[in-house]
């Protein structure tokens, strides 16, 4: 079984932020990581290997930095890596990154899986997977907590959904994102992390996917971000301060005032 | 690609060199300069002061006849045959949308015996339901559900589709975004229409730090999945008219290569997190399992859900559903009172949409005081009970 992994370099979280005084974007040496829910992904992938043998792709699309995000994760015992990488990819939206990661899947065949993080924190769409499948023409579902293989063939996911969960089944080649509960990421291992330092790591651009450059990237992209800002800031804080009788009393009533409903 | 710079209007503050997250900008000569490592993320152009910044022109090939696209669309969302709440909200802003552009707004509705479904979407604001009923699209399918709205689209040709983000919603709509060749906007907490007709659509970016605003200029329709509880849906007219339009789908529609075999609702507190009024959340303060009873009492008291930290999950207190934060649940209620919570970036970004936030926390230094609108220095042990007993007390 050939499972590929699509992962995703983002800034980390904590470095992100709006200045409150200044009211502009504050970037304390912004440090990338793996997009959090794409190490799910990995390590979905790596138990049905370990469990139905295979091999292991990731795939990231990014800047050619977003290599280390590649071999982060083959330091857990990935087998193989792609990079794609290209200047024309800059400035994608989430129609123009699932064409491009399609092509590059589609030259990968053949490919049984394809597994996915629930969503990127930087964009938070959770728009990839589900664009990745229509891409690709394939069965698909999403926030999968338990995978496995049944017949060989076909693939049960027990997913959640937001009043409980699914068991659904596909046939193989499917795309599945998963969230958290398929269980923690493994630690890297010293074997791999020596290998992961090492293995060569092809590197493609829209070229090498047949795509033109009207095709990829901000050209490639529907949507347009025509302005950032800050949020409004919430309005003044107020510390609620006395003997916890009084402060229980004073909380009421202010949320009394701000129309809470039950008080 | 990359940002331009106008070498006319660029005074070298360094504003732009500021925002940079991916410190693609230097000044070199007197003049910004930006390298390949550009993302095209646009914080530079509204950084500067001097409007010396522009992102480079786009010009994606325009949806055929886009002219003949009219019209606002919700996609109506169901479970066990009752209409989602956020489908209210999303008629409520359709409503406000569909008037600015004079057209018709027109509700979705796809699975079996909906007829009752199909009123209240009157009542709620619809001209028009489009109702595609079949046994086979019950229960819900992403890829039935997907071709049969895709070919709903093809057909009818809506301006503006809207649906709500929710599990279901962000799963099925990516879809059809894809199949009918546009652009989709998720989670939005805004939405407008321009002078030029557009639909202006505003949402949170890296976690709620950032809003950007996103157009769609080319394609159509434009497409947009709203965050819930953020809209605030319209009273209930049962004797607002409006046309029931049955849509028969294709047989090929009705057919998915995902098959359902179990669906399975749990506790209904879980399945309440991302639609509650009120969500009080219990973290690491307090201290074991059982204590949670706490916070249970209060959100029973206000009719709210219950909330955990990844902490608590970790601890095996509340199970993975209750998770708000990064790597949980998103949720923006009326009030949300985080108990013994720290306040860490991850929590943070699950949360802060929220309208009113209120901090039970005995360390007046813990961060999560930054972001609150009431902040209560206490042991939780102390405060808690003596909150419920006070609400308790009122309502006698
Ligand atoms: C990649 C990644 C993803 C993550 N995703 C999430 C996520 O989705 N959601 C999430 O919540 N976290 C997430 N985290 C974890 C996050 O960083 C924090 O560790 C976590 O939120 C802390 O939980 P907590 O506030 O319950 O615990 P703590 O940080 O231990 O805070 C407990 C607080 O309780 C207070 N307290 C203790 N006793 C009392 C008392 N008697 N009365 C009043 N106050 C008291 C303390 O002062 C303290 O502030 C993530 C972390 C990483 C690295
Ligand atoms: N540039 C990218 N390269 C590889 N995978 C990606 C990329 N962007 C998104 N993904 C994948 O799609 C998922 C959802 O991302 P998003 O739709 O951006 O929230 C992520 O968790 C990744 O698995």
């Amino acid at each position: 079984m050939h499972i590929v992994v699509c992962i995703k370099q983002v800034p980390d979280a904590k470095n992100v932020r709006i200045d409150p005084e200044t009211n502009t974007l504050v970037r304390q040496g912004v440090d990338s990581i793996v997009n959090p829910h794409d190490w799910y992904a990995v390590e979905a992938a790596l138990l049905l290997r370990d469990e139905y043998g295979g091999k292991v792709t990731v795939m990231t699309m990014g800047p050619p930095q977003a290599e280390e995000a590649l071999r982060e994760t083959l330091a857990l015992g990935v087998d193989e890596a792609v990079l794609l990488s290209d200047r024309a990819f800059a400035g994608a939206d989430t129609w123009a990154t699932s064409l491009t990661l399609a092509r590059a899947i589609a030259k990968l065949e053949p490919v049984d899986l394809v597994i996915c993080g629930k969503q990127a924190i930087d964009g938070d769409t959770a728009q990839v997977g589900p664009g990745l499948a229509a891409h690709l023409d394939q069965p698909y579902t999403t926030y999968g907590r338990k995978l496995e293989l049944v017949d060989g063939s076909q693939l049960r996911v027990e997913r959640l959904t937001d009043f409980g969960y699914e068991v659904v089944q596909m046939e193989l080649p499917a795309v599945v994102t998963v969230v958290r509960e398929i269980g923690d990421p493994r630690m890297p291992g010293l074997k791999h992390k020596m290998r992961a330092k090492k293995l060569e790591i092809p590197t493609w651009g829209a070229a090498d996917l047949d795509l033109n450059a009207k095709e990829v990237g901000l050209q490639g992209s529907f949507t347009q971000v025509v302005k950032v800002f800050s949020p409004p800031p919430r309005s003044d804080r107020e510390m609620i301060n006395g003997e916890v009788e009084e402060q229980a009393e004073k909380l009421i009533q202010l949320l009394k005032e701000a129309k809470v409903s039950g008080l | 690609m990359k940002a331009i710079i106008d070498k006319e209007k660029c005074v070298a503050c360094e504003e732009c060199v500021e925002v940079c997250p991916v410190e693609a900008i230097e000044v070199v000569d007197e003049m910004a300069q930006v390298d390949d490592t550009c993302n095209l993320c646009g914080l530079c152009v509204d950084a500067c002061e001097y409007e010396a910044i522009d992102m480079p022109e786009v010009q994606a090939v325009e949806t055929d006849d886009i002219e003949s696209y009219q019209g606002v669309w919700v996609v109506a969302e169901h479970h066990n045959r009752e209409v989602h709440s956020v489908s209210f909200e999303l008629l409520s802003v359709g409503r406000d949308l569909a008037d600015k552009l004079e057209v018709e707004l027109a509700a979705v509705l796809i699975g079996d015996q909906l007829q009752n479904a199909a009123k209240q979407l009157v009542g709620y604001g619809a001209d028009r339901v489009y109702l595609a009923e079949h046994p086979a699209l019950h229960p819900f399918n992403d890829e039935s559900h997907s071709k049969v709205l895709t070919e709903l689209i093809q057909q009818k040709k809506p301006d503006i589709l809207l649906a709500g983000a929710t599990a279901m919603g962000r799963s099925f709509i990516p879809r059809v975004a894809v199949a009918v060749q546009t652009g989709l906007t998720a989670d939005c907490t805004g939405l407008d229409i321009g002078e030029d007709g557009l639909l202006y659509q505003t949402r949170p970016a890296f976690g709620g730090n950032v809003m950007a605003t996103i157009l769609c200029p080319h394609r159509r329709p434009q497409m947009a999945t709203v965050r819930p509880m953020v809209m605030k849906k319209s009273v209930f007219d049962s004797q607002r008219e409006g046309v029931v339009e049955a849509f028969a789908p294709s047989q090929e529609a009705l057919v998915s290569r995902v098959q359902v075999l179990e669906s399975v609702t749990e506790a209904q507190e879980t399945a309440r997190l991302t639609e509650a009024d009120v969500v009080v959340t219990g973290g690491r303060g307090l201290q074991k399992a059982e204590n949670f009873e706490l916070i249970e009492q209060l959100a029973l008291l206000l009719d709210g859900a219950v909330g955990a930290t990844r902490s608590v999950v970790d601890e095996g207190w509340k199970a993975y559903s209750h998770q708000v934060g990064q790597t949980g649940k998103t949720v923006s209620p009326k009030l949300y009172m985080a108990c013994g919570v720290s306040g860490a970036i991850q929590h943070v970004v699950g949360m802060q949409g929220s309208e009113i936030i209120v901090a039970v926390n005995r360390d007046p230094e813990a961060p999560i005081f930054d972001i609150v609108n009431y902040g209560v220095v206490a042991d939780l042990f102390e405060f808690l009970p003596a909150l419920v007993k006070k609400i308790e007390e009122r309502r006698s």
